[in-house]
């Protein structure tokens, strides 16, 4: 009974005064408020009133009149987007470079940090690490021109292939090879990288399981099935959650960097084409209304994969 | 029965040896290729085809020219103010988040947090953060690729985790000492994260370093170019340059071929002698399963 009379005690104090609470607060904390006015202001400025100019994508933008003077044109500009040639092919193109991202990228990192985990040299597995991080520190533009290069008529490639037997070409001229170029340069620049998170999740296995598993004769193989990988599965899904959030978000700045119009068939994506309508084409509200469609469907990808995740498994970003 | 697994584990861990050998070979050659190359001959370097063993002759031609080079000289110039600036600003916005996020008993901080990493998950989109930087007059400047992105919210929640492990008691004894919270943030939280700040260092610094995108957006002035257009005009834009020009211009041609890889080597080498000496706190950057916390 007594209880029972505090909880209500408490919650009748608590709706009585809640203008007492704010104010108790923001006496004792006001110092922290002030301290959080920068950051919050960075976040209303550069996140939100874009999320608010975002809504050029229903009106029909005019730098004259502005975001709130310019007419309303309702659902225009994504009605024109839904049935324009474009629609499908850099919705395909998205899609697919995704998704074979996801089957051939998201497994690399884990199989290096896997691999790594099994050196017993120190000084060989630091010098791995270090050698196939490096990639990720070198800019984008640089490793297009890399690959550019490399894939020449006359490139790097080429010679390897000509040795063989094949003739050379311009790789980057060939749709059909854009998205190979693409994947397995990704790969080649963020394995070493994205292997740090599961290095990180397999230093945290107890070390006790590998113990009890050598007394009944596991090999090493068996521990890594049924110990190592078990121990990095949460980090694995949670990576997963992530990445099915950005499947419609292949990153436009490598695509602009690599594709020209020859390939555009198979390398034109949402992004580049919002960059190209947008800020090469002017296109304003069209190119915010691609953007915004793509936005959104990202939101409820990642909302669903966090759904499905915590059903399944029980990890989930929230 | 044990006997035949310990021979299974040898040609187990040979596999893994001569696996992450071939990696490491992938991954350096392309590295090697550009330095060769820029230390070649040009003349020499245009007449090669396919792989590289070592350099082709031997000149500093290509260094030479690279350092005469003016938009060379002013985007290393223009880089330079971007990642020191931009490392500040940066740093001091991301602190201050991190260390008000961090504290208990703060009313509004769950309001401030689901805000924040909102963000994360859904934004406006390119069109709408272009006409938000041209409205706040920052269209044009170096500050345009440095305000719009004061804070990685990625950044802020790795900052945050690490400043709420610093234990509690050590802020108590200075608070009864009278220290402030600016002085608890420099004095006792920021030295004693010192592990995860060395790597917030290093995230902010490649990416000011690195980037290209949004200058090549916000900037319309030459001479305001940062390291990375400059490299983008000389290794993207020229190499079709040069495909629709046909072999008109002899010597400059052949010159610029060695020039290319030269820049590469004065833009990269860089960043690549830093973060060998924040490896080691590279696991610590990395929380990505602790946004509930």
């Amino acid at each position: 009974m007594a209880h029972t009379q505090t909880v209500t005690g408490k919650k009748a104090l608590r709706s009585n005064k809640p203008t007492n609470r704010f104010i108790r607060d923001f006496k004792i904390n006001k110092y922290l408020y002030l301290m959080m006015v920068p950051v919050m202001a960075y976040y209303l400025i550069f996140h939100y009133a874009p999320m608010y100019g975002a809504l050029i994508a229903f009106k029909e933008y005019s730098p004259m009149k502005g975001i709130l003077g310019s007419d309303w044109v309702g659902l225009k500009h994504f009605h024109d987007f839904f049935n324009s040639y474009y629609f499908w092919r850099i919705l395909k193109n998205t899609l697919v470079i995704s998704l074979y991202s996801l089957i051939f990228e998201f497994p690399a990192p884990i199989i290096l940090a896997l691999l790594i985990n099994e050196i017993r040299s120190k000084s060989f597995k630091r010098v791995a690490q270090t050698i196939t991080y490096m990639p990720y520190f070198i800019s984008l533009v640089v490793i297009c021109g890399i690959i550019t290069d490399f894939t020449n008529a006359d490139g790097v490639i080429n010679g390897i292939f000509t040795f063989f037997g094949y003739d050379g070409q311009a790789m980057l001229q060939k749709p059909e090879l854009f998205r190979p170029i693409y994947i397995l340069s990704e790969i080649w620049q963020r394995i070493g990288w994205e292997s740090i998170i599961y290095i990180a999740a397999l230093m945290s296995i107890d070390v006790e399981q590998y113990e009890a598993a050598r007394m009944d004769g596991a090999s090493r193989i068996k521990q890594m099935f049924y110990i190592t990988l078990p121990g990095i599965l949460p980090t694995m899904s949670i990576m997963l959650i992530l990445r099915m959030g950005n499947l419609l978000n292949v990153g436009f700045e490598k695509i602009i960097l690599l594709y020209n119009p020859i390939t555009y068939e198979t390398a034109d994506v949402i992004s580049s084409f919002v960059y190209r309508k947008g800020l090469l084409e002017f296109g304003w509200s069209y190119s915010s209304a691609v953007g915004l469609f793509n936005s959104v469907i990202n939101l409820v990808l990642l909302v669903t994969a966090n759904y499905v995740s915590r059903r399944v498994n029980k990890n989930s970003l929230w | 029965m044990k006997k035949q697994s310990s021979i299974f584990d040898k040609i187990f861990d040979g596999g893994i040896y001569v696996f992450l050998i071939f990696l490491i070979v992938v991954t350096l050659y392309p590295l090697l290729y550009v330095l060769f190359a820029s230390f070649s001959d040009a003349g020499q370097l245009v007449v090669h085809k396919g792989v590289l063993w070592k350099p082709m002759g031997f000149s500093f031609e290509a260094y030479k020219s690279v350092l005469a080079n003016s938009g060379i000289l002013t985007g290393y110039r223009n880089t330079m103010f971007i990642v020191v600036a931009g490392l500040a600003v940066n740093l001091v916005m991301t602190a201050l988040g991190a260390y008000v996020l961090s504290r208990r008993n703060v009313l509004w901080n769950d309001v401030f947090m689901v805000l924040i990493i909102f963000t994360m998950f859904f934004n406006g989109g390119l069109i709408p953060l272009y006409l938000v930087v041209k409205g706040v007059g920052l269209l044009d400047s170096l500050w345009s690729t440095i305000i719009p992105f004061s804070i990685s919210t990625f950044n802020l929640i790795i900052m945050r985790t690490a400043f709420k492990g610093v234990p509690e008691s050590l802020e108590e004894s200075a608070k009864i000492d009278g220290a402030n919270h600016f002085t608890i943030l420099f004095r006792i939280i920021i030295p004693l994260s010192m592990p995860v700040i060395a790597v917030m260092i290093l995230y902010y610094a490649v990416d000011k370093w690195n980037g290209w995108f949004y200058a090549s957006v916000f900037i319309k002035s030459r001479e305001l170019y940062p390291l990375q257009l400059v490299l983008r005009e000389i290794l993207i834009a020229n190499s079709t340059d040069s495909m629709s020009a046909g072999a008109s211009a002899g010597d400059r041609q052949q010159i610029g071929e060695t020039i290319k890889y030269a820049t590469i080597m004065v833009a990269t080498v860089p960043i690549l002698c830093v973060y060998p000496f924040v490896q080691r706190f590279f696991v610590k950057g990395v929380m990505v399963g602790s946004l509930k916390g």
